[in-house]
């Protein structure tokens, strides 16, 4: 059985809570980033893709048993990092469920006043597109 | 002698702290900081000068238009023009450009060629790609080599009868190239096309002279230096400005206005519809006195050995790479680091108090060029120190530590 997204939420918030400066922090992210499978360079097109200005990211998804599996990268580390802990929260777990998050644990855990303001822009279009996608595959139900 | 308390004292934002570190504000080509008495002319004219200009007969009417057209005058002996009416208040740089583009957009015709570099801002591109889409002009582009040189040769050829107008900038705000724009504007006359000199990068760095230079328009930001935002500056040669339609209509640029026919204000009023920002062009003043006060050759001098300190240490740092290395170079540093997104360095030196610019810097076909997303930028202005850029240094190789 699958964590729920509330449930995984506040896992990530508890880790973040062992961090008690920036670099702690951002190393972590850096890390994450890291260690995200990196997607083909033929799966990063124009359909997936979200410009920001300062970086790229390309973000799949598919279906498996109604659950959505996402599959993302950037060019930038720091990106990567946060899509990581996104794609954490948000892959295996129900079209309905990612449609319905709020995701909270954000501003919990510092990441949107850390990565604002152009840059939560870049944040927001990530989820945005998560759900976009959720929603598609809800429809098809 | 550069007194480095005093400098540094007259600008109060470069005491405060970002992330709990002193700011080192290392993005001076986007905007400059404001000095005091920019700052504190700003609160006196609203304070006791707010009026709108050339309308009224009260007091304060007569006297914001004497401060109002006293800045015409600051502006005017700063540049060096013949006359006073030759600087149209626009509200920055890219409203300057505009502005000629519109005008132009009246009197090109099909066949007609305008000539602008590879290195233009996409304010120095945009306006007249729409003005050739308008017109049926034809856009031509003088390409620049892998240090950030111009190729003058290629700009010679490029050049003929049909050309109308020569649009480049001065100092490229990517690669810090300082073109050699008296040629370039000797060569144009040659073939008697008209030359507009984008300034956004020169006005706070290099010595500027309208009449020595034989610019026919030249253009510039007073947020860029020292001044604040919302102010630009179009000079034009009388003649010239004469010739042009106006640009907007509105109150102010006329002369009469009648249903069968308007006639139009003369210069510089005809460019300038609508009620300015009057208080910014009068706190321009200040910040134009300021570089005055310095002199423009001292500020050159200075930052030139900032430029050279910081480009030496920077090419020290390993997988280093500096994008425009051009014989004649202002302030300013482009570069990237092997195996590191321009924009995960910029969110490091952030952290550490450090404000750089990362990104294409509004100059995509330059990126294009080098095939590059972007870059990470620092420009320099007059208070910034040798000590800050140590402290740069420092910060860029533990950001490169912590990325790599
Ligand atoms: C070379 C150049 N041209 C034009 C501009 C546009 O100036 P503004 O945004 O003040 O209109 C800039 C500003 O970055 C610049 O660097």
């Amino acid at each position: 059985m699958n964590l729920s997204i509330k449930e995984i939420e506040k896992e990530i918030i508890e880790e973040f809570e062992l961090f008690d400066n920036w670099v702690d922090k951002y190393e972590y992210l850096i890390d994450l980033g890291k260690s995200l499978p990196k997607i083909e360079e033929h799966e990063k097109t124009n359909e997936n893709i979200i410009s920001g200005c300062q970086s790229q990211v390309w973000l799949n998804a598919k279906k498996q048993n109604n659950e959505v599996h996402f599959f993302a990268d950037s060019d930038a580390i720091m990106t990567k990092g946060i899509i990581a802990i996104l794609i954490r929260v948000l892959s295996h777990q129900e079209p309905k469920e990612i449609i319905n998050a709020n995701l909270d644990f954000i501003n919990t855990i510092g990441l949107k006043e850390q990565l604002s303001p152009t840059r939560a822009n870049g944040l927001v279009s990530m989820i945005k597109k998560m759900k976009i996608y959720a929603l598609g595959f809800e429809k098809k139900l | 002698m550069r007194n480095e308390k005093e400098i540094r004292d007259l600008f109060p934002l470069l005491d405060i702290k970002v992330n709990d570190r002193p700011l080192i504000y290392l993005d001076n080509a986007a905007t400059t900081q404001k000095s005091k008495e920019v700052i504190s002319e700003i609160e006196k004219f609203y304070s006791l000068e707010n009026s709108n200009i050339h309308r009224g007969v009260h007091h304060l009417s007569q006297l914001s238009t004497d401060n109002f057209e006293k800045s015409r005058i600051t502006v005017q002996n700063f540049i060096n023009a013949e006359h006073n009416h030759e600087i149209i208040f626009t509200k920055g740089t890219t409203e300057s450009i505009n502005l000629l583009a519109s005008c132009y957009r009246e009197i090109l015709k099909k066949d007609d060629e305008i000539i602008i570099s590879e290195m233009e801002h996409h304010s120095n591109i945009v306006p007249w790609q729409i003005c050739c889409q308008n017109t049926g002009a034809k856009l031509k582009i003088i390409p620049f080599d892998e240090h950030g040189n111009l190729d003058l040769e290629t700009f010679k050829n490029l050049l003929n009868t049909n050309t109308k107008l020569v649009a480049i900038t001065h100092i490229s705000n990517s690669l810090g190239t300082i073109n050699p724009i008296e040629e370039i504007i000797k060569l144009s006359h040659e073939k008697n096309a008209k030359v507009l000199i984008d300034g956004a990068q020169s006005a706070a760095h290099v010595k500027i002279d309208v009449q020595n230079l034989d610019a026919d328009f030249y253009c510039f930001s007073a947020h860029k230096l020292f001044g604040p935002t919302g102010v630009g500056v179009l000079y034009g040669k009388e003649e010239l400005l004469n010739l042009l339609p106006p640009y907007q209509g509105g109150g102010e640029m006329i002369k009469e206005v009648d249903f069968e026919k308007t006639t139009f204000a003369p210069l510089p009023f005809k460019f300038e519809a609508g009620t300015p920002n009057i208080c910014g062009v009068v706190a321009f003043k200040k910040a134009i006195e300021l570089i005055q006060r310095i002199g423009i050759d001292n500020i050159k001098e200075y930052e030139d050995k900032l430029l050279s300190y910081a480009t030496e240490k920077l090419t020290k740092i390993g997988g280093l790479k500096i994008y425009g290395q051009a014989k004649l170079k202002s302030a300013i540093i482009s570069f990237n680091i092997e195996g590191i997104h321009h924009y995960d360095l910029g969110l490091i030196l952030d952290k550490m108090g450090i404000a750089i610019r990362t990104g294409h810097h509004c100059t995509q076909p330059v990126m294009k060029k080098f095939k590059i997303a972007g870059t990470a930028r620092i420009s320099f202005a007059y208070y910034n120190t040798f000590n800050e850029i140590d402290k740069c240094i420092d910060a860029i190789e533990k950001a490169k530590k912590m990325l790599l």
